[in-house]
């Protein structure tokens, strides 16, 4: 792991248009992703946490120029190439998509039931054109499989034959056979069981020190993130309310919103009760945010400061930052 | 504390084309009045069909093993549920002495009518009340279960509900037919974690306020720690280990139980390796012979696991696991 960012987003904004509004004056837009920035050092686990509708999904999109970026920019800058993803052309593009992938969520729907698992494999390679030869593709699927451990006889059955855990081994095989430095992981464990769980996680540890890969890990299970990733940023309502290494993160959150997540994970201790601090009602409805802080509504330390003025993320230590205004009233 | 339900030799096996699939095998348990009973599993388990089994909510190709034997003990005695036959006699049971509250609320609403008109139709139907009467009583349990301006959300549809108002709007629906028995599979599975602590806190209140038992279906250990008195663990069909909360995932007498645990990130300790449990479930076409599980346990103590069903031995008061490690024979490599 080395300083130098891989991949880092700046100002970023992604907005989309509602439809309806009037002819007159501006169109109606939901803003997913707000005014986001962050850095993603070569060869690191990034982690990114928030509730359904938080705007992560978007932001991992965005990264992979997947998503329309409205504002801002990514850059991206492996030593090779050096990329900037709004205005990014045909050719360049296409070269950006054998850099970076994606691993979706749910490995029943993101296989084709009618390819081969060799097929699905071999399939970014040669819609990329990236191998000549029948022979040498086959090569390049039989040792990304091998890492992915799935073995030869696998690769001729089709995936209804596989399991849940298989299923997401395959999948991962096909993100990285392009030679991928950038991945993007979108909830990649959430449909798989505890036991299976963690034999994915593993897999992903192994490939990415053995790969030298970079990861956004965009996850709601803040446990997971925990194991995987060493630095962490947490999203509500399309913007980041905090960003810090994970340890500190998770030993000393300092945005209100952080210490609510952290405290509503149940605990397995049966003694452990009734901890959690209840965070009242629901995220509010990105086409409809509150103004101020997009937090107010349901923070338990808010003030009036924070109904009218919206916080920017700030500097609160080495690598860490905070978007609340009470955050340093409430530290000391 | 007085009986709710006993199940007794619970066998459940499906006709498909592939053959006769056992989804349950054999399971046994009981639940006392205002008791949780977490059911803990992993996909395919059979978690779900234990639990819909209890009102015989089963495809047609469903068959029952002949000394399965479920009974439910009502004010007015006690019901075997396994001799009720139709429609008409499973009313007792389906929406009378039990409800069921699913994992995804957005597929349990029909979407084309009104929250308000499916609680009334179904108080119609097993209550004696007149439709004023439903409507008041299902306004006050929309508003019992921390729905804001109940009077409104009743004519909304379930589209215009958020997920968690919508699993409340379900808890509102399954509790005003006052049941005796809940059963909730996976729901809080859906919502998001600040959600499922109000979801759960919810249920509690209700569970202590109602009487009533619950059968509490999940995945996840953590919602089990702080939901449920006593554990049962199923896996592949069979109940593995049965227990109090504390004596399950304090002492976890089984080896399925300790692997779960064991591959569960924790948040104490982020450094620890996690360990998965070696080896995919097996389908429920290829079951294992003798332990189910002994396929991917890590404790295997002799040639017997693979062609003998263990027994559930007592490991303590009230704690059983059904395992060769504890029937006395020791291992005989």
């Amino acid at each position: 792991m080395s300083d130098k960012p891989l991949i880092s987003a700046q100002n970023l904004s992604v907005h989309y248009p509602l439809r309806g509004g009037s002819l007159l004056g501006p169109a109606p837009v939901v803003r997913a992703v707000e005014n986001v920035s962050l850095e993603i050092a070569a060869g690191s686990s990034f982690g990114l946490v928030g509730e359904s509708g938080s705007g992560k999904t978007t932001l991992g999109r965005a990264m992979l120029r997947a998503a329309p970026i409205t504002n801002g920019d990514v850059l991206f800058e492996d030593g090779e190439v050096s990329y900037a993803l709004k205005n990014l052309g045909k050719q360049d593009l296409k070269d950006y998509r054998k850099r970076a992938q994606l691993i979706f969520q749910d490995p029943y729907a993101a296989l084709s039931p009618r390819m081969t698992v060799r097929d699905i494999i071999a399939e970014p390679l040669e819609v990329m054109g990236l191998t000549k030869s029948r022979a040498e593709t086959d090569a390049r699927v039989r040792e990304i499989a091998a890492k992915c451990r799935l073995n030869v006889e696998h690769l001729r059955r089709f995936p209804h034959a596989f399991s849940g855990g298989q299923r997401q081994r395959i999948s991962i095989a096909r993100a990285l056979v392009s030679g991928p430095k950038f991945i993007v992981a979108d909830e990649s464990v959430a449909a798989l069981d505890v036991s299976i769980q963690a034999d994915v996680l593993n897999l992903l540890k192994a490939i990415q020190q053995d790969m030298g890969l970079t990861f956004l890990f965009i996850s709601h299970d803040l446990s997971v993130v925990a194991h995987v990733c060493d630095h962490v940023a947490v999203m509500y309502l399309g913007r980041l309310v905090e960003t810090a290494p994970t340890r500190q993160l998770f030993a000393a959150p300092r945005h209100p919103y952080t210490k609510a997540l952290l405290s509503a994970i149940p605990s397995l201790d049966p003694d452990d009760r009734g901890r959690a601090q209840k965070l009242e009602g629901e995220i509010p409805s990105p086409t409809n945010p509150p103004p101020g802080c997009k937090f107010q509504t349901r923070c338990p330390v808010a003030i009036d400061r924070c109904r009218v003025e919206e916080p920017k993320l700030e500097r609160a230590g080495p690598q860490l930052n905070v978007a609340c205004h009470r955050w340093h009233a409430l530290s000391v | 504390m007085t009986r709710l339900i006993d199940v007794e030799n619970l066998t459940l096996q499906f006709d498909t084309d592939e053959g006769r699939i056992t989804a349950v095998d054999n399971v046994s348990f009981s639940l006392d009045a205002g008791e949780v009973m977490g059911l803990v599993g992993e996909s395919g388990s059979g978690k779900s069909v234990t639990a819909k089994s209890l009102m015989k909510l089963n495809p047609r190709n469903a068959v029952y093993g002949p000394d399965t034997k479920i009974t439910l003990h009502l004010d007015d005695g006690p019901v075997d549920v396994m001799s009720l036959q139709n429609d008409r006699e499973m009313k007792v049971v389906r929406g009378g002495a039990i409800s069921l509250i699913f994992q995804e609320p957005m597929a349990s609403f029909a979407p084309a009518i009104s929250i308000g008109d499916q609680m009334v139709e179904q108080l119609l139907i097993h209550t004696n009340f007149s439709k004023a009467q439903a409507k008041e009583l299902s306004i006050e349990m929309l508003d019992r279960v921390g729905i804001s301006d109940p009077s409104t959300r009743f004519t909304q549809y379930a589209f215009e509900l958020s997920g968690g108002m919508r699993q409340r709007a379900m808890i509102a629906m399954a509790l005003s037919t006052k049941p005796k028995l809940l059963i909730a599979d996976e729901p809080t599975t859906a919502l998001d974690v600040t959600i499922q602590a109000q979801v759960i806190d919810l249920m509690k209140d209700l569970v202590s306020e109602f009487g009533m038992g619950i059968i509490f279906i999940t995945h996840d250990l953590g919602v089990i720690a702080q939901t449920a008195d006593k554990v049962a663990v199923m896996y592949l069909g069979r109940l593995v280990e049965q227990g109090s909360v504390r004596d399950v995932i304090r002492k976890r007498a089984h080896p399925y139980t300790r692997g779960l645990l064991a591959a569960l990130p924790r948040l104490e300790d982020m450094d620890a390796p996690l360990t998965p449990i070696p080896g995919d479930i097996p389908s429920p076409l290829e079951r294992p012979s003798g332990c189910v599980y002994h396929t991917r346990c890590q404790e295997v103590v002799g040639a017997r696991c693979a062609t003998q069903v263990p027994e559930f031995m007592t490991v303590s008061d009230d704690h059983a696991a059904a395992c060769h490690i504890y029937d006395g024979k020791g291992g005989d490599a």
